[in-house]
């Protein structure tokens, strides 16, 4: 109906739009526009390749479309903000199914004949294809699964897992070769199956392994691969607008997983080999020496703090998730403002479980978004903060990642919240956190303990505010 | 277990040991608590407000002494009160056991446990416990009230229609609690103050208050901090060099606070009468270091002198001038000393010569003196003397190599160029748009700001689900199995297309400021 030339300039102006989307979320301001961008640009495309290349079965494609897109509005207006990582989890994985059934179908298309360099070339393309889009997808439903509650946080340690790792890679590197060579000859189809068999695994096992708090890593690592998946099939297909814009949310997830390494001051490789620490929060001990006293706190005296303060800051970590404590926080963030107390929030590039999840939280608990602000913004400030509020929290605010040089998490940036006049620290016990390290924090002489659940004790201290 | 709180006898002291607040947190810890009749009289508690708070109240001295497990004092008992205690009795109170050391002979007599409330180790965890230096806070507080009742001119600077009136000067010699509580005083009442302490460590802490610190042009490095952060004595030397800048810096300043103290010795003369009277007219000198003989020469304990027109308050009853506050403070300092002896909060008291604080606060005990305690581990500031551990190795930054960054340039160029020379046309072409459009995602991607990065992760989910087109491209298919399963994949892939976009704009309008 259009002819080639049109579909290719849609395809640009789609191109174009995408790009114009990520620029737009440089700033809250220019986010939404940024969105439309993507939505206008997405449907220019699928116009134009509907009108353009598709030439039956309109009747099965709108009835997909239909009821895809109906489930994927319903899943996006019911799905609560703490659960947004379970879900950006899962639609990772359809992306992998994609790339997986469109790399079969594309392989088991009769209609092209290619020989020599070219077809070598497409059989790789087709190959790459399949086996990111598998591990894309074994690896986020197991993500999904750890983020929703349905697995096990814990890393599981395999013994050998690095062996076994290689193994399953020279599989697919052997099995890769045999493909293309089996291709050559017209047949092919086993040794596709078997790598993608071997893809799942791999996924599952990479992502088995990795613990609870470095599933922002997992998180935009598989939003990198999904991307890279695109791309790969775009080759396949040679298609530019696959090809440009899974490169585009390939390196978006890439650079997303490297702030997120570089904020826990780990190596990429590190967090993927998995395994670190053991996760589940092991009573305080394993500091091995006696640190001193904690210095406990009521909630009838944390109100009295908060109303004797000028400058508060509050640091929220995954333990305000856990407890839905952030429509608390922000009661408490609006009358104490109303009171004239300068109240802002201090954010940890890895609190929580996906990157930026505390500020989706803040934002739909409805704290403006300009008195939140990242660790590196508001780091120096910290001596002239009256109470330093720690919800949730622990790794994030640990001294000994500067003072320590053997501590496990040592080089790692934190939010130095003891530089100010009294940290209160928001926790149900003494256990430590993820990386099993005691936090000398909570026995600091101007650090006082808030025990019990997050929200419940918040709401006492709102109610003697 | 039954307090009693009796009056205090010593003349012209108006603390009293307990407040009905402090007497409400005790009946948690499972006390009763009785009162001699009168006793907060002076500090401004009526027996009404101890009864309303749960109290007994007795009328007479003997018979609250007779009738109560564990006594609170202010002051150290006088000799007939002493005499009261019996062996089963705890008693809590100042009591200053190397000034006197017969009192504390006739105490360890009487069989009683007793603990000094000046006698608490200067250790972190004891800080609550420290009622030194509450008493200190609030001496330094009123030593600049005291001052500024003596003064006749204002302590802040002012340009009024009358004219210009300078800031008074205010010296403070002696950074300790009570020399930081005066700073603070001075400084919230507009004055400009200068201090001065022979540990170099409080520097800071003065610095902090907005203060200047004196530095002593003195060639050798020496430091004042003796064991569990009090001052010791200088050298000769030192003491006179710091005595020129006292006699210096007299005839500038209006008002000198001196609180130079060295634990168990009489209080160093660093105001000369010289030096004092080299003053202006009208300064004011507060001597808190009076009742150990004074810091200044001319110094009367306990009263005001005048001296060629200058005024020396030696008053050794500050915090007693300033009764409600200081016994407030002090009653919680108890209480929180009770709540250590008391771990089950049953009311019955637990001496546990185990424990640090409790171990060094307890003078005598079962008829023998156990005081002075062993040396505490820890002090406050730890001393000097030990070797400063050795600062933490900074990671030393090894100077980037180029060699690595290179070989892999190299190599990667190598295969990029064995690519091309293989590869056909059109493939090159798509692999010139991929590497582009990698360069451009990393230049965008890095301007997106964190508060933002999860609808980036939303949103680049909506458009990595373009992997549709292909679908789109097979569904057309004849052959039945392709269609379906691109049909499937068109399904699928609009959930993301459809939920993606949708929870991204969800986010973003819960962004407002």
């Amino acid at each position: 109906m259009i002819n080639a030339g049109i579909v290719t300039v849609s395809y640009i102006i789609a191109t174009i739009l995408f790009i114009l989307a990520l620029g737009g979320l440089s700033n809250q301001e220019t986010a939404r526009r940024g969105n439309w961008y993507g939505i206008i640009g997405m449907a220019i495309a699928l116009i134009a390749t509907i009108l353009g290349v598709v030439t039956a079965q309109y009747i099965v494609l709108l009835v997909a479309l239909l009821i895809g897109g109906s489930i994927g509005l319903f899943a996006a207006s019911r799905v609560q903000m703490t659960q947004m990582p379970e879900l950006v989890a899962i639609l990772h994985s359809l992306v992998g199914v994609a790339a997986v059934a469109v790399g079969y179908v594309n392989f088991m298309d009769p209609t092209e004949h290619l020989t020599g360099v070219e077809l070598t070339i497409h059989d790789i393309e087709t190959y790459l294809g399949i086996l990111i889009g598998a591990v894309t997808f074994s690896g986020s439903v197991i993500a999904f699964g750890k983020l929703s509650g349905r697995i096990s946080g814990n890393p599981l340690a395999l013994p050998a897992r690095h062996w076994l790792n290689l193994g399953l890679l020279i599989g697919a590197i052997w099995f890769g070769r045999e493909f293309v060579l089996q291709s050559a000859a017209g047949g092919g189809m086993e040794p596709l199956i078997i790598m993608t068999v071997i893809a799942l695994l791999f996924g599952i096992h990479m992502v088995m392994a990795i613990g609870g708090a470095d599933m922002p890593v997992v998180v935009s690592m598989l939003n990198s691969y999904s991307g890279w998946a695109a791309s790969a099939t775009g080759f396949m297909l040679g298609n530019d607008l696959l090809i440009v814009t899974g490169a585009l949310v390939g390196s978006s997830g890439a650079i997303l997983s490297y702030i997120m390494c570089r904020a826990m001051n780990r190596k990429f490789l590190a967090v993927i080999a998995g395994g670190f620490g053991t996760g589940g929060g092991a009573p305080a001990a394993s500091g091995g020496e006696d640190q001193g006293e904690v210095d406990p706190i009521e909630p009838l005296e944390t109100a009295e703090l908060f109303l004797n303060a000028k400058e508060v800051m509050i640091i929220p970590g995954y333990g305000m998730a856990v407890a839905q404590a952030q429509h608390t926080v922000f009661e408490i963030t609006k009358t104490l403002r109303e009171k004239g107390v300068n109240v802002r929030f201090g954010i940890h590039p890895v609190a929580g479980r996906m990157p930026g999840h505390m500020n989706v939280l803040l934002a739909e608990a409805k704290v403006p978004y300009d008195i939140v602000f990242e660790m590196d913004e508001i780091n120096d400030d910290f001596p002239d903060v009256d109470v330093s509020v720690v919800i949730g929290a622990n790794d994030i605010v640990n001294p000994s990642a500067l003072t320590d040089p053997d501590s496990p998490i040592a080089g790692m940036p934190v939010l130095e919240c003891w530089k100010g006049k009294v940290s209160i620290v928001l926790k149900r016990s003494m256990a430590t956190g993820y990386a099993g390290v005691q936090n000398p924090l909570f026995f600091e002489d101007n650090t006082r303990m808030l025990f019990g659940d997050a929200k419940a004790t918040l709401d006492e201290v709102l109610k003697n505010l | 277990m039954r307090i009693g709180v009796p009056k205090e006898i010593y003349d012209g002291e108006r603390r009293v040991a307990t407040t009905p607040d402090v007497v409400t947190q005790l009946k948690k810890l499972g006390f009763d608590v009785a009162v001699e009749s009168g006793a907060g009289e002076k500090a401004s508690f009526s027996d009404d407000a101890y009864r309303e708070a749960g109290c007994e109240i007795i009328d007479s001295a003997s018979d609250l002494w007779s009738k109560s497990d564990l006594v609170l004092k202010v002051r150290a008992p006088e000799s007939d009160e002493a005499a009261r205690l019996r062996a089963d009795q705890t008693l809590i109170s100042f009591l200053w056991p190397a000034q006197n050391t017969e009192l504390l002979k006739q105490l360890t007599d009487t069989g009683a446990t007793v603990m000094a409330m000046d006698s608490v180790p200067r250790i972190s965890r004891a800080q609550k416990v420290d009622a030194l230096s509450s008493m200190g806070n609030i001496a330094g507080y009123r030593a600049v009230v005291e001052a500024a009742q003596h003064f006749g001119r204002f302590f802040t600077g002012q340009i009024t229609a009358a004219g210009k009136v300078p800031p008074a000067k205010v010296l403070v010699i002696g950074a300790g609690v009570a020399g930081l509580a005066a700073i603070g005083a001075a400084k919230s009442m507009g004055a400009i103050v200068r201090s001065f302490d022979t540990r170099p460590e409080v520097k800071e802490q003065v610095e902090s208050m907005d203060a200047e610190f004196l530095m002593l042009d003195f060639e050798d490095d020496e430091d004042g901090a003796g064991e569990g952060g009090y001052a010791k004595v200088m050298s000769e030397a030192f003491i006179k060099a710091e005595m020129e800048l006292f006699a210096e810096q007299a005839k500038d300043v209006d008002i000198i606070i001196t609180t130079a103290l060295i634990p168990g010795r009489p209080a160093p003369k660093l105001i000369t009468a010289e030096t004092a009277r080299s003053m202006k007219d009208g300064s004011v000198i507060v001597d808190l270091a009076a009742e150990q003989g004074g810091n200044c020469e001319l110094t009367v304990p306990g009263e005001v002198a005048h001296v060629d027109g200058v005024t020396i308050i030696g008053y050794t009853d500050l915090p007693s001038r300033l009764a409600a506050q200081s016994s407030q403070l002090y009653g919680t300092n108890l209480r929180h000393l009770l709540t250590d002896l008391t771990p089950e909060k049953d009311g019955n008291i637990v001496v546990d010569m185990e424990d640090e604080v409790i171990r060094g606060t307890t003078v005598c005990k079962d008829g023998e003196t156990t005081w002075p305690p062993p040396a505490p581990k820890l002090s406050a500031a730890p001393p000097k003397a030990e070797p400063a551990p050795a600062p933490a190795p900074v990671k030393e930054e090894e100077p980037r190599s180029f060699v690595g960054p290179a070989i892999g340039m190299a190599l990667a160029g190598v295969a990029l160029l064995g690519l091309g020379a293989v590869a056909p046309a059109s493939f090159m072409a798509h692999f010139t748009v991929f590497v582009l459009a990698c360069f451009v995602g990393y230049m965008v991607i890095w301007n997106v700001s964190a508060a933002l990065h999860t609808p980036l992760m939303s949103v680049t989910n909506a458009i990595s689900s373009i992997i549709v087109i292909g679908a789109l491209m097979q569904i057309s298919s004849t052959n039945s199995l392709t269609m379906w399963v691109a049909a499937v994949t068109v399904g699928i892939t609009s959930i993301n297309i459809a939920g993606g976009f949708a929870v991204t704009r969800r986010m973003l309008e819960m962004f407002r400021k």
